[in-house]
């Protein structure tokens, strides 16, 4: 009699099953929460010390325009002005969004309202195709066409802002194009046939109508290609000329704030000031990444209200 | 001007507009290919690189990025798998569920440089694994984690509720119905997204370049025991990719052709991520009709 009472009592095979298996599912999960906050936490530690152990104000290190961290300035500080490079990371990041925003729009909407057939059957492959083209081959291709390019028609070295302008614009065309064209194509087929039935010519509709609301869809998109262009390193680096000045014109050689740290992070000693300051630029990088999401979340709930 | 000339004007200047970015990506993909493809023979893809003088290959950055895809891909796999099984599966709508959805957001749109750096200090550094393969396999996975998290999550979502329906009226446990019926119908799917994130592994250097390193050591190709130092399969050795190579070799400048090479080596690259993309199609569309009986 016990054993079988025994035997009812215990847990089952498949009960134990499947709490071992949600465990283990739950642990995966969790470590990628440990990830992420170990990436700030280590980022944060290692980037603040240059306030904390170094004692350089915050003040000085963002609106400073001479970056020589060896060196001592005029006020007997370390020279860690930031400035060239913050400037220099949102010069490049809103120029290439600024261009390629138009022919983004442009290209999603011919695909989805002018020539859906041809649109579906060539441009979405290859731009979902170009999506996933390495940055450093658009880096190499930017260095061996684009640098000639700009030396040739405006003089200089043809390294700097634009040539870095014209690298991310490519880059990020691909993302911002297929992203608008998901947001166009979600956009109900009846809106538009309300606005055609009304007498509107298909300009009208899509200007009107088609682009009005997908419009929190297009911010997305351009916020995301902004903040892939902000965090854009080896690209970038391989066109802008590296010079941690203030960028006089755009083709003057300057520097982001990923370009610096690409190239200085393995040349400086850990625990250095020089080293922390290059940490200190990680953690404005890890900030404004989060600054982009933020923007995108604000968005996508102004849009679900409407 | 009327609405009809307006019209006409703006469809002008859509065709304009597709038109030129039609233009400039099939420029940049010719160039890439036409370029590069005159280097593309099997001496160019299998003898090892040379710093100084030209002719050299890229045998060992190539095996390195397989090695290293192959190495992220089995670290991020299971955790994915896990991960994305509790998310679609068991996650209730909590708090704990929407910091956790959130931390996946914003690890996937970190920049890549950041992963890097993070894993060059916790590896490299504080444990003190140097520049190796190992490294950079766990910087990648890094990487990869949230992209293939979502997209196995998405793959799940997939599946309609009726199989696990089905699965717990036939009394099996929830875990039995995820096993047995919900993952075996989201194969397909999920090798999808596991073969384009794949695509996208192999392509990336900004977060291999402080972790497994820049230099590519000679490799013995006879000795496969994983713990020789000269074995290409020892995970503790630095291993520069073909990714990282390309960036190298522009950025310093000392190889008389590197010109020629990074052609040759982007033209690999953009092939990669090519093929990536119709394996992952052509497998999709096969594995679907294998495992289904869908027909044709």
């Amino acid at each position: 009699m016990d054993k079988i009472k025994e035997k009812l009592q215990q847990t089952s095979q498949a009960t134990r099953s499947e709490r071992r298996g949600r465990f283990i599912s739950f642990l995966a999960l969790i470590l990628i929460l440990v990830v992420v906050i170990a990436i700030f936490w280590f980022v944060a530690a290692k980037g603040l010390a240059t306030f904390f152990q170094n004692h350089i104000s915050v003040w000085d290190f963002l609106s400073g325009r001479t970056w020589d961290p060896s060196v001592k300035g005029a006020n007997g500080k370390p020279e860690v002005g930031a400035l060239p490079m913050i400037v220099g990371s949102f010069l490049i990041t809103l120029l290439s969004a600024l261009v390629a925003t138009p022919f983004a729009i442009g290209t999603a909407v011919f695909m989805n309202e002018i020539a859906p057939r041809n649109g579906a059957k060539i441009l979405q492959p290859v731009t979902e195709l170009l999506v996933g083209i390495p940055s450093v081959v658009y880096g190499f291709i930017g260095l061996s066409v684009v640098v000639p390019f700009v030396r040739h028609v405006f003089g200089g070295s043809g390294f700097g802002i634009l040539s870095g302008t014209f690298v991310l614009f490519v880059m990020i065309l691909p993302t911002v194009t297929s992203m608008t064209a998901d947001t166009l194509k979600s956009v109900p087929r009846y809106y538009r046939e309300a606005s055609l039935a009304l007498g509107a010519t298909r300009w009208q509709t899509i200007h009107k109508v088609v682009l009005r609301a997908a419009t929190p869809g297009i911010l997305t998109a351009i916020v995301f290609g902004m903040a892939r262009a902000f965090g854009e390193a080896l690209a970038v680096q391989m066109v802008v000329g590296n010079a941690t000045l203030l960028p006089h014109n755009l083709v003057s050689p300057s520097s982001t704030l990923t370009s610096v740290l690409t190239e200085g992070i393995g040349n400086t000693v850990m625990g250095s000031l020089q080293n922390n300051a290059l940490w200190s630029l990680a953690l404005v990088l890890l900030i404004m990444s989060l600054f982009f999401n933020v923007i995108i979340r604000i968005i996508g709930r102004k849009g679900e209200l409407r | 001007m009327n609405a009809k000339t307006a019209d006409k004007i703006a469809t002008a200047v859509f065709y304009a507009i597709a038109g030129s970015v039609i233009l400039i990506l099939a420029f940049l993909l010719g160039y890439i290919l036409i370029s590069g493809f005159p280097k593309l023979t099997w001496q160019f893809l299998t003898t090892p690189a040379k710093a100084f003088t030209a002719g050299g290959g890229i045998g060992i950055q190539l095996f390195n990025s397989f090695y290293l895809l192959l190495l992220a891909m089995l670290i991020s796999f299971p955790i994915a798998l896990g991960a994305g099984i509790y998310l679609n599966e068991y996650a209730k709508q909590n708090w704990l569920t929407t910091i956790i959805r959130t931390a996946i957001e914003i690890l996937s749109s970190l920049p890549s440089v950041v992963v890097g750096l993070f894993g060059f200090l916790l590896f490299v550094v504080h444990m003190k694994m140097g520049f190796s393969i190992l490294s950079g396999a766990l910087a990648l996975t890094f990487f990869n984690l949230p992209l293939l998290t979502r997209s196995i999550e998405g793959s799940l979502a997939a599946i309609p509720n009726l199989q696990r329906e089905a699965g717990l009226a036939l009394g099996l446990s929830r875990w039995e119905t995820v096993t047995h019926v919900i993952l075996p119908a989201a194969v397909p799917s999920i090798l999808t997204g596991v073969i384009l994130s794949a695509g996208r592994v192999f392509g990336e250097a900004a977060a291999l370049i402080y972790t497994s390193g820049q230099s590519a050591p000679a490799l013995n190709f006879g000795d496969w025991n994983p713990f020789n130092i000269s074995s290409p399969l020892n995970p503790m050795r630095p291993a520069e990719t073909l990714a990282v190579h390309i960036w190298k070799i522009n950025s310093e400048g000392i190889m008389p052709d590197a010109s020629a090479v990074s052609a040759g080596s982007s033209a690999v690259l953009v092939l990669a991520v090519l093929l990536f993309n119709f394996l992952a199609r052509w497998l999709g569309r096969r594995l679907y009709h294998r495992l289904t009986s869908a027909t044709n």
